[in-house]
């Protein structure tokens, strides 16, 4: 009996994958290659949902409950670097193939935490009918001609509103500060810049098309259909990621389906070639812990092959992280794409310090007051600098104590400081 | 010691024991927690941990968000607490009348939204307030009143939250009130008929002076759960539009679990902690002033 126990055993080295949302439903068609080409490795797949998976990954690293892979939201590596969670993964890929901004989101003070999985995005999105008839049929180029698009939709009611900036998302405000070569935060991550010129400019371009009513001051939830209203002409352009043109194409009436388009992101003047978008996708990482290494770096390495890309934007629709694997017909086929792979060599990580999602909370708090008028401009502004100094302060007492430490004594005990180099 | 202290003790060592775990080392950490800066940092390297004494209590209150958290709880409190009584109440008198039939059914039928799973509930909720497509402004609309934005609109957000809620926890109070109406001794009612009272005069100096101790216990215990609200919300708005159903615990669970500063969260549960506790004292305060 013993002997027919092992002969069924399974003496594959198991690895643990934690994959997130509908990513991790479709990466497990890719698993069974994987483990073809590997036989001695078993990969278990874990499944967790988008809205949990922040807080799981959190609670699984301080129960000491870690995978041995997992992918994660670029955005969240600085928090996961903070709590020196994650293993150093230089040596698993070459950067470049990669978009160099997208791949900077995985390098925190000169180390690298991530390898880039799929990327993510945000172009504008525009009806190439109203556009045309308003000057700009392939989109505007710079925020002047944008301005003026706005301004002729409007005098010639072409669509109700010129622009859809949802007032519960940050992110169309980042992309216009990134755009003006605002970097949000000191370059140690210890305050806030936004009195500054590149950010406060970009804020009151944002307040201002609320306040001319180019923009409506809806949130997302306020909006029943999005695809109904884009159709009904309630707004002509809008500001989205890769998802939407699957989206547009499925939920749009076929008589549209030839009157939308996509452009990269306006630039604030014509010296630049467009404006910068966010960084954003999922990142591979392996944990500190795991006692898989070599097995962990195999599954990214297949993960991160063209071919193994190409079919992973075929079954989920994200984007592929290597330039290789964006000459596959299924992405060049779609003419809404070039806009993105265009905008993707022009993108900036954001600030990479575990607080910024709190900031970027400040921001979206703030940019709604503004947005509605309740708050000016300038009150905005200071409160936002106000509230990231408040964040930051910890951040400051950590790197004035190790200032301090390396200069009392050039020891080798003093403190780890990779972590308050992590601005950019 | 006297035998029979000796045995006491030993019978009520092993809940002390267990109390004294599960309860006062918890809140006395939560209390040590509160006045250090423990956050993300601190669980990369412990040497991060600062004691910051009542830092956290003094950011806490000097912050607006804490404020309208508190003012949205509060909010919910006064508003939900006493329709939730009323709304017993008058369920229970309902149930309990001499004429009603089918009690033990009517009975249930209320007790039901209480064991209901809250998450169902409020995605339930949720396509009930849905501005375009739900019931309630479908029903609204057919007599020629154009309904709100429910859970949209930041007027009307909480209110709606207080409807579920009322519905959701009116049942479990709603039992609590029958019991009393049952305990009260029916020739009362009887010799109050033969002086000639009605049943308003019955209801006023009758029923509601014997309800006198459930009115503390429902008092107490609504306030207690209404000061505490936070899945209804979690669920249904997150917090919005413009924080305005951001309550106190929500607040906390926003700090500790998704900011990971454990500190500073471990503050605001201690703050709702001191409320609680003082609206309690309060209430059995007046309860004691006006007997």
């Amino acid at each position: 009996m013993f002997l027919t126990c092992t002969g069924h055993k399974d003496n594959r080295e198991v690895l643990t994958f934690w994959s997130l949302g509908s990513e991790g439903e479709q990466v497990s068609l890719l698993i069974p290659e994987f483990e073809r080409r590997n036989p001695e490795v078993r990969v278990v797949v874990q499944q967790i949902p988008w809205t949990a998976a922040h807080e799981k990954l959190l609670t699984a690293y301080v129960g000491e409950s870690t995978p041995d892979v997992a992918q994660m939201g670029n955005t969240w590596i600085p928090e996961f670097v903070a709590m020196r969670a994650l293993a150093d993964v230089a040596n698993v890929m070459p950067p470049e193939d990669y978009f160099p901004g997208i791949w900077a989101t995985n390098v925190v003070a000169g180390t690298v935490y991530g390898i880039p999985w799929y990327v993510d995005t945000r172009v504008l999105f525009y009806r190439s009918d109203i556009l045309a008839k308003a000057g700009f049929p392939d989109g505007p180029r710079t925020w002047a001609q944008w301005r003026v698009a706005m301004q002729r939709i409007r005098q010639q009611h072409l669509s109700r509103y010129a622009i859809l900036l949802p007032t519960n998302e940050w992110e169309p405000i980042v992309m216009l500060a990134l755009s003006n070569h605002s970097t949000l935060l000191d370059p140690a991550g210890t305050r806030g810049e936004f009195r500054q010129p590149p950010f406060a400019t970009a804020f009151a371009w944002y307040a201002e098309t609320f306040r001319d009513g180019y923009a409506p001051a809806f949130s997302n939830t306020q909006i029943a259909n999005l695809y109904q209203q884009f159709a009904q002409g309630d707004f002509a352009m809008y500001i989205t990621g890769p998802w939407n043109v699957g989206e547009f194409r499925k939920r749009l009436p076929a008589e549209l389906q030839d009157k939308w388009a996509t452009a990269p992101l306006p630039a604030p003047d014509a010296s630049q070639p467009m404006g910068i978008s966010m960084a954003g996708g999922s990142s591979l990482v392996i944990f500190k812990d795991t006692k898989h290494r070599a097995a962990a770096e195999k599954l990214i390495r297949f993960l991160s092959q063209p071919e193994q890309q190409v079919r992973f934007f075929e079954l989920t629709g994200d984007l592929p992280a290597r330039r290789a694997a964006w000459t596959a017909p299924a992405l060049t086929r779609e003419p809404r794409f070039p806009a993105f792979r265009e905008q993707l060599e022009h993108v900036a990580p954001l600030p990479k310090v575990p607080e910024w999602e709190q900031i970027a909370t400040a921001i979206l708090d703030r940019g709604e007051a503004a947005a509605r008028g309740a708050a000016s401009v300038s009150s905005a502004l200071n409160a936002l600098d106000a509230r990231a100094d408040g964040l930051l302060e910890k951040r400051r007492w950590m790197l004035a104590r190790e200032r301090s430490a390396i200069s009392d004594q050039r020891s080798a005990a003093a403190p780890a400081s990779s972590l308050l180099l992590a601005g950019r | 010691m006297r035998t029979e202290t000796r045995a006491a003790l030993l019978l009520i060592a092993p809940a002390m024991v267990l109390i004294g775990f599960f309860f006062f080392a918890p809140v006395i950490a939560g209390f040590l927690l509160s006045l250090t800066d423990f956050d993300l940092y601190t669980i990369g390297n412990p040497h991060n941990l600062r004691l910051v004494g009542l830092r956290n209590y003094r950011d806490l209150l000097g912050s607006s968000i804490f404020w309208t958290a508190l003012g949205n709880t509060l909010y919910f409190a006064l508003v939900g607490g006493p329709l939730t009584v009323i709304v017993s109440l008058a369920a229970a008198l309902l149930v309990n009348a001499k004429l009603a039939r089918w009690k033990p059914f009517f009975r249930t039928v209320y007790f039901v939204p209480v064991v209901t799973s809250l998450v169902a509930v409020s995605i339930v909720f949720k396509y009930l307030y849905h501005p375009r497509f739900g019931v309630l402004n479908r029903a609204l609309a057919a007599v020629g009143i154009e309904g709100p934005d429910w859970l949209g609109d930041p007027r009307w957000a909480m209110f709606s939250i207080i409807l579920l809620a009322v519905w959701r926890g009116f049942g479990y109070t709603m039992i609590i009130f029958i019991a009393g109406l049952q305990n009260i001794p029916e020739e009362l009612y009887e010799a109050a008929r033969i002086d000639g009272a009605g049943p308003l005069r019955q209801f006023r100096h009758i029923t509601l002076p014997m309800l006198g101790p459930t009115f503390l216990f429902v008092g107490i215990v609504t306030a207690i759960g209404q000061l505490q609200i936070f899945g209804e919300p979690y669920v249904m708005t997150r917090g919005g539009p413009l924080n305005r159903t951001l309550t106190a615990v929500m607040l906390m669970y926003e700090q500790g679990f998704r900011w990971w500063r454990m500190g500073y969260a471990a503050s605001v549960a201690f703050v709702l902690f001191l409320i609680i506790g003082a609206t309690t004292l309060v209430q059995m305060r007046l309860k004691r002033e006006r007997s």
